[in-house]
């Protein structure tokens, strides 16, 4: 076959949960726009080389998140970090870091979930045990948790609006579940 | 509507707080009844002049109305909306009449009015504490036939429910600063508090309305306003708050560890017609800074002969139905105390035009305010005297009165009675919190003690009685819980100034005069189970000690009321038989839930496909559009196989083995576990993880690993990759994968934390797509870019990254079917389209896809093993065969140890080996047992692992675990069936292309 043939083919990404959306009142639920991800282990001494690197300063306390342009870097643990944007791979920014780190492609390995509206944090609730107050949890948390019966990472992007990172195959679960909350509430 | 209101005899206009406008109706046992809007079950049927509602459990006693509330023991009733929703067991004094509500009652038959269990009581010596234990010991062949179906019709009480549960059930986490459980006047006054001072509160009551002992104490002012008007005003005064959430209808029913409280939200359950997507109930799972119990007391009951017959009610009961509900219990009341607000009860009757025969008080002397208040009245009152008896049988009809010590009998009629021996704090929550109660002796009560969580009990649950205390008590509470749990607290006045309010004065414990020891009468301290006084005191006397003992021998305290009236009288009676101090007997532990919870509130939104999540691999919908039939590998849904037209599964999966021999297969792989291993240590840490040398393992290659435990047993196996010198790519079995990560990471964190390497899980990030067969080559080449595919480039066991399709690709030269092929690593996003054009070929080349039946067999013929199946956690890599993936120049990694224990270098010891069916017919079933001698078939040597039809070996193939067996090599053995022995031949455990070339092809 030409290798024209290949070039023609569709190398666009297939979200799981593609044209799946929930609507309601209080809480709208819809996948999250492709996104590059790359988890990221290093050393506190590896911080500011890493931070410099991605141009952004990667938090270094727990639920902390920051978000600048397209990209967000997520404290997951004390030397784990979860790095998304929504344009540019990190991993490309971070090849030529000398410093002693791990970065791993994850993009495809997590999807996300928006969930949007005045309920939006009830309706995580349904399923999550963290305390989403905006004193607990303000703009910005992250956290790795649960929801209902799988784990998820929580980031809080707006007072109204989460994203819920979820590994691919649980997608389906987390989408029902938010949706079936939502729809009860 | 109005003929309705017309047949409710005991409603008394102008009392109580519901609507006389607001009518409603409902059905008990099939007749329509009026009720008014906000009527319990129970105070519907009371105004209906109902109070015959159930039959006993044991003794199928006629059974009415006891109380107004959770702690009802006897009105059990299934409550039904339609067919679908009809649940047992209700309490008709909790559950609130809708529209078209159906009520049933329970445990009789033919009718509640002539039922035949009811000989039961008749036989009652024979049926006393503990019989269970003493009549179902022998005959043995009795069990069958007789006990068992005995004991199950006799166990429960109302039908479950036949149909699924077609309602929601939802489910809330929440977090507070001070969680307040109840809604009287303590838990109003301490949430207030708290809120003003700027806690996030939750405040929660299991009724309807705000208010506790105000539903039926009229007599007491907050703040000038008579007490529940105040409560109503106070607790809108709540829910208006931004950081108060009121629940109502909600019970808190379990108290865990760290101040997590389990609430349950009745959210429908009163409603005629649930707006759609309305839940029925709500879970809330609350984890609080402090948690204020102000759950009240609740009233006991008076211990005498007969003291089930219905109209036999709780004083404080027939004075809510009164004052709250409008309904006079009877119109001819008897009243029995020990306690002075039974008085209240009935002076409360009395005002409202019911008689008042007599108030029989076991006291000789009596608070003189109440004497002479009762004088005023005209209510006669026989102080220092019992109720020995009552009358009547399905309704009570009389009240057998004598001095307390003995003496003639008067009989006085009367057509309902009520009674009070005092108040039992509810210390539940307290106790669940693992709190220790201390007894009062003065006031004969347990009171909460010495505290286990941060947790503070206000008002009559903490033994306060005054209302003035209550309140004082109740704001300091609320006060210091903001204080420990705000950061700034604000300084907020709140003033409540209270008039008047219950005197809870008095009590008795333990059995009243006529239903001492030595009376042979049915004087009832657990109505729900059917435990007498006599029942308490003979369990003593056959040597139960203990109280822990008593309850389980008696039952006592151990139906769905938990006992909430009969723990204490039960105690008392237990001490007195035994002679000793209430305290020295001890108390029961209280136990969640302190009412009884639907399992849909616990299971709530798991259910279908919420019970468990379901995983499917991105090539899952083209799978499901070639036919796929589907098996469950943990969450995993994984083809199993593709059949065709006409095809069972067993000649889908032999053409699928053909095809891929012959020409080629495709395979979905994608739930295999990865994980990458990344850091200037990853070759030593996989060198110390796995049996196998992996120092010296070049960049592109690959290697088939072995990991073990500790104690030298194989754990997981998988194929490993080196993508760079500090970086792997690591497979697991699919039911491994979050297994062997948490193995790897313990090992990281605490046997080799000085190795620089990280470990990520990527088993979704890859999709995998195995392409085996003769053709495999042929068909992927078109398609990838950047990778010499040629043997001398990338042989078998060996790898390269480029592209396949247009996407990236880590493409591995690699097989488990003993075929060549590939396994093409891909984005999982991409994955489907990358099947999908393959499989457009691999088709128009005579090939297919084949699921997982077919990739058991393609392994089993080449003698790979699956972890988990061919082994059983106590089988060595040398055992299946595998020593040489055992590097044996190695120093150390997990397991070294444990492999040379002399019990795993024995001889004898099971190995792995393959079996031929010598009638080269009978597949063998795996798991069964194998022995050496076909007379002997008790002495096992082994078992069938793997067995499988071969259509490319043309016969049955079993690879199977035995003694020895690689000593064993073309010994006959015997495989015992139930129906005949098979004989199998021990082989080697290869059955296709012995010397291994095709791989390579």
């Amino acid at each position: 076959m030409a290798k024209a043939a290949i070039k023609a083919m569709d190398a666009t990404r297939v979200h799981p949960l593609a044209g799946q959306s929930f609507g309601g009142p209080n809480v709208s639920i819809a996948p999250a726009p492709e996104a590059y991800r790359c988890s990221l282990r290093a050393d506190a001494r590896a911080v500011p080389s890493l931070s410099k690197a991605l141009g952004i300063k990667l938090p270094r306390s727990a639920k902390q998140s920051i978000t600048a342009a397209d990209r967000s870097a997520l404290w997951l643990g004390p030397d784990e970090w979860l790095i998304i944007d929504t344009h540019v791979d990190p991993l490309d920014d971070l090849s030529k870091v000398r410093v002693l780190h791990s970065a791993v492609d994850i993009s495809h390995r997590n999807t996300a979930l928006l969930v949007k509206g005045p309920r939006a944090a009830d309706v995580i609730n349904a399923g999550c045990p963290q305390d989403l107050s905006l004193a607990a949890f303000p703009v910005g948390a992250c956290s790795r948790t649960i929801l209902g019966k799988i784990e998820v990472v929580l980031l809080r992007t707006d007072v109204d609006a989460f994203r819920v990172e979820v590994w691919r195959s649980f997608s389906a679960y987390a989408f029902e579940l938010l949706s079936t909350a939502a729809s009860h509430n | 509507m109005n003929a309705h209101a017309k047949v409710q005899p005991n409603r008394i206009a102008g009392h109580g707080r519901l609507t006389p406008a607001n009518q409603t109706r409902f059905t008990f046992d099939g007749k329509t009844y009026g009720a008014l809007v906000g009527d319990t079950v129970a105070s519907a049927l009371i105004a209906n002049d109902v109070h015959l509602v159930g039959r006993s459990f044991k003794y199928h006693r006629p059974r009415g109305i006891v109380t107004a509330g959770p702690e009802e023991p006897n009105a059990l009733l299934g409550i039904a909306r339609d067919v679908t929703r009809h649940t047992p067991n209700i309490r008709a004094t909790t559950q609130e009449v809708f529209d078209g509500l159906q009520a049933t009652s329970q445990n009789r038959w033919p009718s509640l009015k002539y039922d035949i269990g009811e000989v039961n009581d008749v036989a009652s010596p024979f049926l006393s504490a503990g019989f269970y234990y003493k009549t179902f010991m022998w005959p043995r062949k009795a069990w069958d036939k007789v006990y068992e179906p005995f004991i199950r019709n006799a166990a429960g009480l109302g039908h479950a429910p036949e149909h699924a549960d077609p309602d929601h059930y939802a489910a809330q986490f929440a977090h507070c600063d001070v969680l307040v459980i109840g809604g009287g006047i303590a838990g109003l006054c301490a949430a207030l508090k708290a809120a003003k001072a700027g806690a996030r509160v939750i405040i929660c009551d299991e009724q309807p309305q705000f208010g506790g002992a105000f539903h039926f104490d009229v007599d007491a002012q907050v703040n000038g306003r008579p007490g529940f008007e105040w409560a109503q005003e106070t607790a809108a005064q709540l829910s208006e708050m931004d950081n108060v959430r009121v629940l109502g209808r909600t019970t808190a029913f379990g108290y865990y560890a760290q101040n997590f409280v389990g609430l349950v939200e009745r959210v429908t359950e009163h409603v005629s017609a649930p707006a759609p997507g309305t839940p029925r109930e709500r879970l809330w799972q609350v984890r609080a800074g402090q948690v204020l119990i102000a759950t009240g007391a609740i009233e006991r009951h008076m211990v005498f002969a007969n003291n089930d017959r219905p109209g036999i009610l709780l004083a404080s009961a027939a004075r809510t139905y009164l004052n709250h509900y409008g309904v006079a219990v009877g119109k001819n009341v008897g009243v029995y105390t020990a306690n002075d607000s039974a008085y209240l009860a009935a002076f409360d009757l009395k005002r409202a035009g019911v008689q008042i025969p007599a108030i029989v008080d076991v006291r000789e002397a009596i608070d003189p305010k109440l004497a002479s208040q009762a004088l005023e009245l005209g209510i006669r009152v026989l102080t220092g005297h019992a109720v020995i008896a009552a009358g009547g049988k399905l309704r009570v009809s009389s009240m057998s009165v004598s001095k307390a010590g003995g003496g003639s009998e008067q009989v006085i009629p009367v057509d309902a009675l009520i009674m009070s021996a005092g108040w039992t704090p509810s210390v539940h929550m307290f106790s669940q919190s693992r709190g220790k109660v201390k007894f009062d002796a003065e006031t004969n009560r347990f009171l909460p003690g010495i505290y286990a969580q941060d947790c503070i009990c206000i008002g009559a649950c903490n033994g306060t009685d005054d209302l003035g205390q209550t309140v004082e008590e109740a704001l300091k509470a609320g006060e210091n819980a903001a204080k420990n749990t705000v950061a700034r607290p604000k300084r907020a006045a709140l003033n409540v100034k209270t008039i008047g309010g219950e005197s809870w004065n008095g009590n008795m414990v333990g059995a009243a005069p006529g239903a001492e020891a030595g009376k042979v009468v049915k004087a009832f301290v657990d109505y729900q189970n059917d435990v007498t006084a006599k029942d308490i005191r003979l369990a003593v006397q056959e040597g139960f000690h203990s109280i822990e003992h008593v309850k389980r021998f008696t039952t006592n305290g151990m139906a769905t009321d938990q006992g909430k009236l009969s723990n204490m009288h039960g105690l008392a009676i237990a001490a007195e038989a035994l002679g000793k101090e209430i305290p020295e007997v001890g108390l029961t532990t209280f136990r969640a839930p302190y009412t009884p919870v639907t399992f849909g509130a616990i299971v709530n939104h798991s259910r279908a496909n919420l019970f468990d999540p379901t995983r499917t691999t991105p090539i899952h919908d083209s799978e499901v559009a070639l036919g796929a039939i589907f098996e469950d590998v943990g969450n995993w849904k994984r083809a199993w196989y593709y059949p065709r037209a006409g095809e069972d599964m067993h000649t889908a999966v032999n053409r699928e083995c053909k095809t891929v021999r012959e020409t080629v297969g495709m395979f979905d792989g994608s739930t295999l576990g990865k994980i990458e291993v990344v850091g200037p240590d990853a070759a030593k840490f996989m060198h110390l993880m796995y049996t196998n040398p992996f120092m010296k393992l070049g960049v592109g290659k690959l290697r088939y690993g072995i990991m073990c435990r500790e104690d030298g047993y194989i754990y997981d196996d998988g194929v490993v990759g080196r993508i760079a010198e500090d970086r792997f790519h690591v497979t697991t079995t699919t039911g491994g994968a979050p297994r062997v990560l948490n193995h790897m990471e313990d090992y990281l964190q605490t046997e080799f934390p000085d190795l620089k390497v990280w470990l990520t899980s990527t088993s979704e990030q890859w999709a995998v797509i195995a392409v085996q067969g003769p053709k495999a080559r042929d068909i992927i080449a078109p398609f990838v870019e950047g990778i010499d595919l040629s043997n001398e480039a990338l042989p078998h066991m060996s790898m390269a990254t480029g592209r396949i399709c247009g996407v990236e690709t880590r493409l591995m030269r690699m097989s488990f079917t003993g075929e060549a092929g590939y396994e093409i690593n891909v984005p999982a996003d991409h994955g489907r389209m990358v099947w999908d054009t393959l499989y457009a070929t691999v088709n128009a080349a005579g090939g297919c896809a084949y699921g997982t039946e077919a990739m058991h067999v393609l392994r089993a013929e080449k003698g790979f093993i699956i972890v988990g199946q061919d082994t059983d956690g106590t089988v060595t890599p040398h055992d299946a065969g595998l020593g040489w993936a055992v590097g044996k120049k190695k120093e150390d990694f997990v397991g070294i140890r444990g492999l040379q224990r002399p019990d795993l270098v024995a001889k004898g010891r099971r190995q792995l080996v393959g079996l031929r069916s010598k009638d080269s017919r009978s597949v063998l079933d795996e798991g069964a047992q194998i022995v050496a001698d076909a007379a002997q078939h008790d002495k096992m040597i082994g078992w069938v692992s793997s067995s499988y039809w071969s259509e490319n070996a043309g016969s049955p193939i079993a690879l199977a675990l035995i003694e020895g067996g690689f000593d064993r090599m073309g010994e006959t053995l015997f495989v015992p069936m139930p129906d005949r022995t098979i004989e199998v031949e021990v082989c080697r455990s290869v059955f296709v292309d012995e010397d291994g070339g095709r791989v390579h092809g």
